[in-house]
């Protein structure tokens, strides 16, 4: 279950926000504090996870300190979910 | 004539407790502060500048994020006498270690006399600073208390017109060692002008999000308010970015008139908010949405207007300006009450002639007016040889105006270089056409980010740092990117060997390592064989040659 939001989340980022299909972004590879989803992302990232997932990302949550990986995106996305 | 100081002084006996500003955070509530609590702060500041023996007249360094601390500080400098710059604050993916690189580059030229900043900062700054040195304190913001303001301590009231008021940098290594130093009058002489051209009244209200180590955040979204007694609401850049649909939420709850936003927002406020975040919003009363700092773009216009006109946004709210730090601001203004002039003009006499000519039936693209030159400000279109150049032929921006800087800070050496026969060169290209100023390129390599200057060496010395990059071997440019309405970075360079999956690899690497050094994040990285970068016959990296060639590859040239 969270590898599948892992991988879902992973090609988005890939496909839509890196613009780079190819790009392999492991589930504990710095996403926030290392820049590789800039802040103006970020807001995609929220719309995207609400839209999938039905759960929602407030705006003070879109930093490293609350999740910095798709592992711990995953953790709470599915922490939301039940 | 005035000084800052006398005109803070004035809102102080005449105002104390009007609202100059309102701050907003994310989940907290909203923060009104008078004047007289805004000068109470001030003047705590300007104790303890006092007391650390800090002059009229040096310079002080603010490194303080959106916030309470950075707006006392910032009077409270000047109500000193001295002279305040803000320097953007470490953000979570820039690294500390270039940070601190970039604080000793402005230490060095700048040679600001103390820094403000937050205790949490104090030993990351103090990293920076070398024996030596023009520091001789570091404040720690919340550390200073208010104080009951003493008129006749502020320093700032002996200040003249004609002394240098504020600094301003941009940012990276080539930015921060060009501050613009404007004088008191200069500011005045732009504000003046500036809010008779906008018709500022009474029932205005300013609504912004924007930084103040930029100069469109500094002077539109923080000084023309404050010092113009015109209320302000000012958020974070950094709380906006992630909940655009803050600045609509704000524009209604505070009936906001005027607010000035770069080109990138109209696309990003378009596409990313949500109709469930306007419920209840009514922008009716914005009267002026302010394009400027970067190029403006008339469809970036038209999705804003089909977003937002739902929610009561005027007809004729959409705007543009063309500014720079090096004239305080505002260069020119489009007319409020109309829609910003559009021509639909022939695309190929204007990339290949250099000429504007009506499209016709031809293949064409359109372009937005800037509108008219301030009436303090003359403008010319030049040649290469510095002639005047007629109504609808494009060449460099020149300009001449009583609000310039008084010049880069300690480099007398670019001051000199950035004006030929008193008028400023801009580095930009564009035409006059109907008597309006028409922007339509750069003749200097800097590139704009969402409305943040990137200048491109400093990119391609990062590049030079990852092993397998060559120094002289790569070559940044910007690319227009229609969908998010701003540029983007391309950075190519050279690689050893033409093997593929190497160079995707160093790819990579070059992506990580500027993205971690600089203010941007860097997406789009070539890495070719040798001898792919064209140089100029002196050996320099040609960028424009080189965008085109790339452009070429690409199919878009």
């Amino acid at each position: 279950m969270t590898t599948e939001i892992v991988n879902t989340i992973a090609k988005q980022i890939a496909e839509k926000i890196l613009k780079q299909p190819s790009r392999v972004i492991g589930a504990d590879e710095p996403l926030i504090s290392s820049g590789l989803i800039d802040s103006f992302s970020l807001v995609d990232l929220a719309l995207f996870v609400e839209d999938t997932f039905g759960v929602r990302i407030e705006d003070s949550e879109l930093n490293a300190a609350t999740f910095d990986s798709l592992s711990q995106l995953a953790e709470l996305i599915r922490s939301r979910q039940s | 004539m005035t000084t800052f100081s006398e005109r803070l002084q004035s809102h102080l006996h005449q105002t104390p407790e009007r609202v100059a500003v309102t701050l907003q955070f994310a989940n907290l509530p909203d923060l009104p502060i008078s004047y007289s609590q805004l000068l109470r702060g001030a003047q705590g500041f300007s104790a303890s500048l006092k007391k650390e023996g800090i002059a009229s007249g040096e310079v002080v360094l603010l490194i303080l994020r959106h916030g309470e601390e950075l707006i006392y500080s910032y009077f409270g400098v000047i109500i000193h006498g001295a002279i305040p710059s803000v320097m953007s604050f470490l953000t979570e993916k820039l690294s500390p270690e270039r940070y601190r690189a970039d604080l000793s580059t402005l230490i060095s030229v700048t040679r600001p006399a103390a820094i403000v900043t937050y205790g949490e900062f104090v030993d990351e700054v103090r990293e920076a600073l070398k024996g030596g040195d023009s520091v001789r304190a570091v404040i720690v913001a919340e550390s200073v208390p208010a104080e009951k303001v003493n008129i006749s301590s502020w320093s700032g009231l002996k200040r003249k017109p004609e002394d240098i008021a504020l600094l301003q940098h941009s940012s990276g290594t080539t930015g921060l060692q060009k501050g613009v130093a404007l004088s008191h009058q200069a500011v005045f002489n732009q504000l003046d002008v500036y809010s008779k051209v906008l018709g500022l009244n009474e029932k205005d209200v300013i609504v912004s999000w924007l930084p103040l180590y930029h100069d469109m955040g500094l002077i539109a979204g923080f000084l023309l308010p404050i010092l113009y007694g015109i209320p302000l609401v000012l958020m974070s850049p950094f709380d906006w970015v992630r909940a655009p649909y803050r600045l609509m939420q704000s524009v209604s709850k505070y009936k906001g008139t005027l607010s000035w936003l770069p080109n990138f927002a109209y696309n990003f406020c378009a596409q990313k908010i949500r109709d469930r975040h306007l419920e209840g919003v009514d922008l009716s009363t914005w009267r002026a949405v302010i394009n400027c700092s970067e190029p403006v773009r008339w469809e970036s216009h038209l999705a804003f207007q089909e977003k937002f006109q739902a929610y009561g946004l005027p007809e004729n709210a959409l705007h543009s300006s063309y500014a720079m730090a090096e004239n305080v601001f505002a260069v020119t203004q489009s007319t409020l009450g109309s829609k910003p002039r559009v021509e639909v003009i022939e695309r190929e006499a204007f990339m290949m002639e250099r000429v504007v000519r009506d499209a016709n039936d031809k293949a064409s693209v359109t372009v937005m007016s800037s509108g008219h030159a301030l009436p303090n400000v003359q403008i010319k279109i030049v040649d290469e040889k510095g002639n005047e150049l007629p109504e609808r032929v494009i060449g460099e921006i020149a300009l001449k105006s009583d609000c310039m800087l008084t010049g880069y800070y300690n480099r007398p050496d670019a001051t000199e270089k950035a004006f030929v026969d008193g008028w400023y060169v801009t580095g930009d290209y564009g035409f006059i056409s109907g008597g309006e100023i028409f922007v339509s390129g750069r003749k200097k390599d800097m590139i704009i980010v969402g409305g943040k200057n990137v200048y491109p060496q400093d990119l391609e010395v990062l590049s030079y740092e990852v092993p397998g990059v060559h120094a002289g071997r790569s070559v940044a440019f910007g690319l227009f990117d229609e969908e998010q309405g701003t540029e983007e970075v391309v950075i190519i360079a050279e690689a050893d060997s033409d093997v593929e999956a190497e160079n995707q690899k160093i790819a990579e690497l070059i992506r990580q390592h500027v993205t971690k050094n600089s203010a941007i994040a860097l997406r789009h990285v070539k890495v070719v064989g040798p001898k792919w970068i064209l140089k100029t016959s002196s050996g320099k990296t040609a960028r424009s040659a080189n965008k085109e060639k790339y452009l070429q590859e690409l199919g878009r040239g």
